[in-house]
């Protein structure tokens, strides 16, 4: 024992013993083992059962997957490959259909020679959002989310781009009569940015952009809406509704707190009434019942219908989750508002909203995650959202009889944007976290 | 200029609601297109292909309109419906034909103010069983448990056909075709019983169709046609003679393939002559051009022709011409004369 010492006393150790390795069951994965899955007698057997329970589904399905076709173009071809390596159209997957008609179910009947428009639209709007999602972009970016939807609709939409630029030009007139008619007069200037912009738009927009468009067809191809379909739709009604359901949501939570009655109670039943009833009710109203109210052959768009139902719909939600942020706030935050002589306005923007807002985030994420995959709904009015196309997928005879396969692909998507929605969540939750620091 | 068109109608919305609209035919060749409702998807009578382009039974029809207006079967903007949204659309104005495998009803003729242009397709309801069951009749089923679309005629034709057969059955309520589908293979149900094309075209998409036949028994009459609305007969007789001219075209033997040739001079067949517009003035008589036929059944071919490409005996759906074969060969298709 004492050996490696040179004066050694039999009953003092001098020197440390090597380090030797921790017991087995101490270390590494066993430990793990024993604390996370075998620390009792009903955990062990909860463990066994759960092992069993996912080997049973991974035996099931693992094989469905692995045997899964991907070169046929059809149904009948698929079982033929599957018969010919002796298997029966339950042992694989057919994934074939996906190959076949992927572009359908991502972009509808988009013309394919412009499918980059969609997808640079996309691009454009993940670009135009970082300076609002991420505040370590530069802040002067924000003037390329301000042109963010009209360069999305000019994509998306096509057209000549006089259309978009007059509209953008409205807002430009606004802000000029602002500038030069609030010196002469405060109230004036404030009605003047409004009425002058509604002019310009009414009676001037259309005139000069035709004119423009006539000497100058600068633009791109016109896609009506019709075309869109698919994941394209789905996006685009859930991206539009989410974005302008947010700001409404803000003002009518406001209103609902409002000490104006004709304001409290305005937003008081607009949001009952919408949230009291089911979106497919209000679907069916965008597509029916509008129909018979606007004179025979004006043909409002569709999709622009379903845009603002869907959006009235979760601002009505919004307004109801951002209340609940505005009351979680103590009364003492409003009085201290109010104590250093800030406007309503200024108190809302500098005090109330911001804290309300943080306490909100889980919701508002939430009614947005539910928004999204609340689109799929409008396969029940017609329009071909990824549900509706696997249903005019199945109705050609090639792929007649074919489901899961169609079913897994539209989930797999769908998860892919609700989880990375989840997770930006998550990510301002932590950087807003101010009780800790 | 979509917004433009937005504001514009937001404008004059008030002034022009009390308008009645121009005559359909007036209102189609202004636009350029026929709007042309059909379904989201059924199998053999209307589904987008991979490019988008519309095709089937149902589809047929539409091309053959709009080639009789414009002779252009690809000017056409096809409308997909719902089983709640078709007839608001056609009512509304939305779209200008309607050819979505309707039944002809009393109630829809005349409550919902639609006018049935013919029938394209006498289809009925029928049975599917798989063989092991031993089944060769209806009548056997007693006891049986049914997969039935809920909310649908078929449900009220089972009810009446188990009461006056006096046998009873257990309902397995659901909602799609698709779901059908899979009740019936898991065996949830016995039975599935919906129309017989549906029945077909559903068989043709298993595994082992010939483990499943279908029973002899039709239960309902389902005569499936193309409507308009009530209030522009002019249109309607359009929508109804392009059908009847298919139909025509098929008993005197005009193909899409023949077509060129008869159509470009008279032959020694008047009907024929009077059909493709060489010989009278029919096209004048519906505000159309004298070739609007020749074009309608250039198109696609003929009623047969159309029958065959999409739903009949060569297509995996595989249905025989039954009741929708020719007058002349024992079936109910018949065209009133072209004179």
């Amino acid at each position: 024992m004492s050996d490696t010492n040179t004066h050694s006393v039999s009953y003092v150790r001098e020197s440390m013993l090597a380090e030797s390795a921790p017991p087995s069951t101490e270390t590494g994965t066993i430990k793990w083992m024993r604390e996370n899955l075998f620390s009792s007698v009903l955990n062990s057997v909860l463990t066994v059962l759960s092992i069993l329970v996912v080997y049973w589904a991974v035996s099931k399905i693992g094989p469905w997957f692995w045997n899964s076709v991907w070169d046929a173009g059809s149904l009948t071809e698929c079982r033929e490959i599957l018969a010919a390596k002796g298997m029966t159209g339950h042992d694989g997957a057919c994934f074939g259909v996906i190959k076949d008609r992927w572009q359908q179910l991502i972009f509808g009947f988009y013309p394919s020679e412009y499918y980059w428009r969609p997808v640079l639209a996309l691009l454009v709007f993940f670009v135009g959002i970082t300076p609002v999602l991420f505040d370590s972009v530069p802040r002067k970016m924000l003037i390329l989310t301000i042109l963010t939807p009209f360069v999305m609709y000019l994509l998306l939409w096509g057209g000549a781009i006089w259309l978009p630029l007059m509209v953008v030009a409205g807002f430009g007139v606004g802000y000029l009569a602002m500038k030069f008619l609030s010196p002469v007069n405060g109230l004036l200037g404030t009605i003047g940015a409004i009425i002058l912009p509604l002019i310009f738009w009414l009676y001037l927009a259309g005139p000069i952009a035709g004119w423009l468009t006539f000497y100058a067809p600068i633009g791109f191809e016109f896609v009506p809406s019709k075309s869109f379909g698919g994941f394209t739709l789905s996006l685009v009604i859930g991206i539009v509704a989410i974005i302008l359901s947010l700001p409404l949501g803000i003002l009518l939570a406001l209103a609902r707190q409002s000490n104006l009655p004709i304001i409290k109670y305005s937003a008081v039943t607009f949001i009952e009434v919408i949230r009291g009833v089911p979106l497919i009710v209000w679907l069916f109203t965008a597509s029916l019942l509008l129909n018979y109210f606007l004179p025979p052959g004006t043909n409002f768009d569709l999709m622009l219908r379903v845009i603002i139902m869907v959006t009235l719909f979760s601002a009505a939600y919004i307004a109801e989750v951002v209340r609940g942020g505005l009351a979680a706030l103590p009364k003492g935050q409003y009085e201290g508002g109010d104590s250093l002589g800030l406007s309503y306005w200024q108190s809302m923007q500098l005090i109330i909203l911001p804290q309300a807002l943080k306490i909100s985030i889980p919701g508002i994420v939430n009614t947005f995650i539910g928004l999204f995959k609340d689109t799929t709904l409008v396969v029940f009015i017609g329009l071909f959202d990824p549900i509706g196309l696997a249903g005019a997928i199945r109705a050609s005879t090639d792929w007649n009889g074919i489901y899961w396969e169609l079913f897994i692909f539209i989930g797999v998507m769908f998860f892919i944007f609700c989880f990375s929605m989840g997770r930006y969540s998550l990510y301002l939750e932590n950087k807003l976290q101010r009780e800790h620091r | 200029m979509k917004k433009t068109v937005f504001f514009g109608a937001l404008t004059v919305a008030a002034l022009v609601a009390g308008v009645a609209s121009a005559a359909t035919l007036d209102d189609v060749k202004a636009r350029g297109s026929l709007n042309c409702g059909v379904t989201t998807g059924l199998v053999g009578f209307a589904a987008p292909d991979a490019n988008g382009v519309w095709e089937g039974f149902d589809v047929g029809i539409c091309r053959a309109v709009a080639a009789a207006i414009f002779g252009d079967p690809t000017a056409v903007e096809f409308v997909p419906t719902t089983g709640q949204t078709r007839f608001t659309a056609l009512a509304s104005g939305e779209i200008d034909l309607l050819a979505r495998n309707t039944t002809w009803t009393f109630s829809r003729d005349t409550d919902l103010k639609f006018e049935f242009v013919g029938v394209n397709y006498y289809d009925g309801q029928g049975f599917m069983v798989p063989k092991d069951l031993g089944v060769s009749s209806a009548k056997d089923l007693d006891g049986a448990t049914v997969c039935i679309q809920t909310g649908t005629t078929t449900e009220l034709n089972l009810a009446d056909f188990f009461r006056t057969n006096n046998i009873s059955y257990e309902p397995v309520p659901i909602e799609t075709n698709a779901e059908a589908q899979q009740q019936y293979l898991s065996g949830a149900c016995d039975v599935y019983t919906t129309d017989a094309s549906g029945l077909a075209a559903t068989r043709a998409t298993f595994e082992a169709p010939n483990d499943h036949t279908l029973l002899p028994e039709i239960i309902s009459k389902e005569p499936l046609g193309p409507l308009v609305r009530h209030g522009d007969s002019e249109w309607g007789d359009i929508a109804r003679w392009t059908l009847n001219a298919l139909v025509s075209a098929e008993e005197l033997g005009v193909t899409s393939s023949n077509i060129a040739e008869l159509a470009a001079a008279p032959t020694n067949n008047p009907e024929v002559n009077r059909l493709l517009g060489t010989e009278g003035q029919l096209g004048s008589m519906i505000g159309l051009d004298a070739n609007w036929a020749a074009n309608a059944i250039a198109a696609g071919g003929n009623y047969g022709e159309l029958f065959e490409k999409n739903i009949g005996e060569s297509t995996p759906i595989g249905l025989a011409r039954g009741l929708n074969a020719m007058w002349t060969e024992g079936g109910l298709i018949y065209s009133p004369p072209f004179r």
